[in-house]
């Protein structure tokens, strides 16, 4: 097969997916120490979705992510360490500390938000998505979701909305199994997602989310339709998480040998890793270089977030109102 | 000044403000009307706001849509993250309980929740209230419910002038807005500015001016509190009537200086007592003004029932003048 991308494309992708996966497994290690406030819930496992679909996005192009969103933060451009600080809730974090794990959002970046609500977010993108048609300019946006959403009747009415008012946006569901504790085949009584998604009456496919180039060259034929004005899409990923719904979640639901059975069968680094050696396109020494340097901006980034002040109690009565 | 009704004045405001800024669309429900359909395009909105704003704006702009309350509301708040000043039609008022995640956890939380990073102009417009029998599922108020989010400006016209003036800042308010308008005061009329007028939101109006007692009286309950104002003249009772125009930002200022001329309150408002605008604005009173009170604060609004169907029983459901000319007179005995 020939190179779908250019070789600093893939070590683009690269470097993008192996952050979220240490950046994930090091919040891991450092919840139990009792400095990160709050609800994390973590993306490792599922890298291959947010930089798969977010490679094929321009910086203008906006999305809306979910409670477990440091993935989509990372894959659309969110720096490592305000992201950080905003985890630590500190005040250089990215929403100045008052969002937290569950909040994250960065405009310039076009990342509109992960979001507390399952469910939430599609709504948005579609009306994100309207700005778009109306404006006459040619972005999308994406609204991510897991499995668990996809049972969610604000999504159903935002798949249904994007579909008369065609506009340009694409609905990604990234079915890791698990809504919570419960599995994902007893919530989802239509079985086969993308089927429901195209009753809708948009294209719709399932992809393999443990593999960055089926996700790459599904989401790319979504977008290119929308940006030619031909509607929305759905696309439905099967991937896995390697660790709980949320950080501390002791995983009763699942077989005492899961989560290490997915971790080498579906990991889609190692994948993404073993394919682009394989095919020649990268060299194995290039790929260990971009991880050392992740791991040592990860190290950096929970040093300064620890040590960063927090944020001025002053703030917690600003930004309420524009004007008020 | 010309005389117009409550829906001309809406008529105006919109237009006006839609030919001002090609930013501004509005969807919902039927707010053209005859999408798809095999006879009338363009029927002008259900309570009939919108004539031929379809033909001038064009389909982008009067946009209507499936019955997804939950998607109009997310898809203006989506569509205003974005560049459009989107307005969202809910027909009803009580039918935010469909869209409540929209506005409650979405809308009213961007700003602060990202740090100040994004407003979110979207403007809600729902009818409210009362009046036309139309039983316990469309005749509800929640304004008492959404003056309760934080980041959420609350507007309740009373009359034709504050429709348009409080319309035409809303659209041009930078935070999220949501409008009751009266479905009950639709065709009453009144003296409204030509061309562009703008209400400052905060800004209560001092509809009448006494010196017996003061009543704040909330959207169509101004009107009634008028009636019971001119009984109450007749035996030398006067009375402030304060209109506050929005419940969020409330104008404490204007009640406050009232009851402190006065030494008494009447608060008028026809939703449910509980956690309410009328028990909102009587803590106020009874805060930051206890030292003006000669006399305690008297609530008027409906009973702690949903509103019933039949027209007799929802006469009595609803506050009416003789109820604030009693509530009034009570105040006096004190």
């Amino acid at each position: 097969m020939s190179q779908p991308l250019s070789a600093e494309q893939l070590l683009g992708a690269w470097r993008r997916m192996v952050t979220i996966r240490e950046f994930e497994e090091r919040l891991h290690r450092e919840m139990p120490k009792g400095m990160i406030p709050g609800f994390t819930h973590l993306y490792s496992g599922q890298e291959a979705i947010a930089v798969g679909v977010c490679d094929t996005l321009d910086r203008e192009d906006v999305i809306v992510s979910t409670h477990r969103g440091h993935g989509h933060c990372l894959a659309k451009g969110c720096e490592v360490k305000p992201m950080m600080q905003e985890i630590y809730g500190r005040a250089g974090g990215l929403c100045g500390g008052k969002g937290g794990s569950m909040h994250i959002a960065d405009f310039s970046k076009g990342m509109l938000g992960a979001n507390g609500i399952v469910g939430g977010g599609p709504p948005l993108a579609t009306g994100a998505a309207l700005a778009f048609r109306n404006l006459g300019n040619r972005r999308v946006s994406v609204g991510f979701g897991g499995d668990g959403s996809a049972n969610q009747g604000t999504v159903f009415e935002a798949m249904n909305m994007a579909v008369v008012l065609k506009v340009p946006t694409l609905f990604v569901f990234e079915n890791n199994g698990y809504s919570e504790n419960t599995a994902a085949d007893y919530a989802i009584g239509a079985r086969d997602l993308a089927e429901r998604c195209a009753a809708f009456g948009m294209p719709a496919e399932t992809g393999d989310g443990t593999d960055f180039f089926d996700v790459y060259e599904r989401t790319q034929r979504a977008v290119e339709r929308a940006r030619n004005g031909e509607g929305p899409s759905s696309l439905v990923f099967t991937c896995t998480r390697f660790f709980g719904h949320f950080e501390g979640d002791p995983q009763k639901y699942r077989a005492a040998d899961e989560v290490d059975t997915f971790r080498q069968t579906m990991d889609c680094l190692s994948k993404f890793r073993d394919r682009v050696t394989g095919e020649g396109w990268l060299e194995e020494a290039a790929l260990q270089q971009v991880h050392d340097e992740v791991l040592a901006l990860i190290d950096e980034a929970v040093e300064e977030a620890m040590a960063a002040p927090l944020p001025d109690l002053a703030t917690l009565t600003t930004d309420v109102y524009t004007t008020y | 000044m010309p005389v117009m009704s409550y829906r001309e004045a809406l008529t105006d405001a919109y237009r006006l403000s839609m030919r001002k800024d090609p930013r501004v669309c509005i969807l919902g429900e039927d707010v053209a009307g005859g999408a798809g359909a095999s006879g009338q395009r363009n029927i002008g909105g259900i309570f009939g706001p919108w004539p031929d704003f379809l033909p001038e704006f064009g389909e982008q702009r009067m946009i209507d849509t499936p019955i997804s309350e939950s998607a109009i509301v997310g898809t203006a708040v989506g569509a205003a993250l974005c560049g459009l000043r989107p307005v969202a039609e809910i027909m009803f008022s009580d039918f935010l309980g469909l869209c409540l995640d929209q506005i409650w956890n979405q809308a009213a939380k961007f700003r602060y929740m990202f740090g100040g990073q994004t407003s979110c102009p979207v403007v809600i417009r729902v009818n409210t209230g009362a009046g036309m029998s139309a039983g316990s599922q469309h005749s509800q108020t929640g304004y008492g419910m959404m003056t309760n989010i934080p980041g959420l400006k609350v507007v309740v016209p009373a009359s034709p002038a504050d429709v348009k003036g409080l319309v035409m800042t809303a659209i041009e308010d930078p935070d999220p807005v949501i409008i009751f308008d009266h479905k009950s005061l639709f065709t009453d009329k009144g003296e409204v500015p030509e061309g562009e007028f703008y209400l400052p939101f905060g800004e209560a109006e001092l509809v009448r001016e006494g010196d017996d007692c003061t009543i704040v009286a909330i959207s169509r309950m101004v009107k009634f509190s008028q009636k019971a104002a001119d009984a109450l003249a007749k035996d030398g009772i006067s009375v402030d009537i304060v209109n506050p125009r929005t419940l969020s930002p409330l104008d404490e200022e204007t009640i406050l200086e009232s009851v402190e001329h006065t030494g008494r309150l009447v608060v008028v408002d026809e939703s449910n007592p509980r956690c309410s605008a009328a028990t909102d604005i009587a803590a106020l009173v009874a805060s930051k003004g206890f030292s003006s009170l000669k006399a305690p604060i008297e609530m008027v609004t409906a009973p702690h029932t949903p509103p019933p169907f039949a027209p007799n029983l929802e006469r009595a459901y609803l506050p009416g003048p003789k109820d604030i000319e009693a509530a009034v007179r009570r105040t006096l005995k004190g």
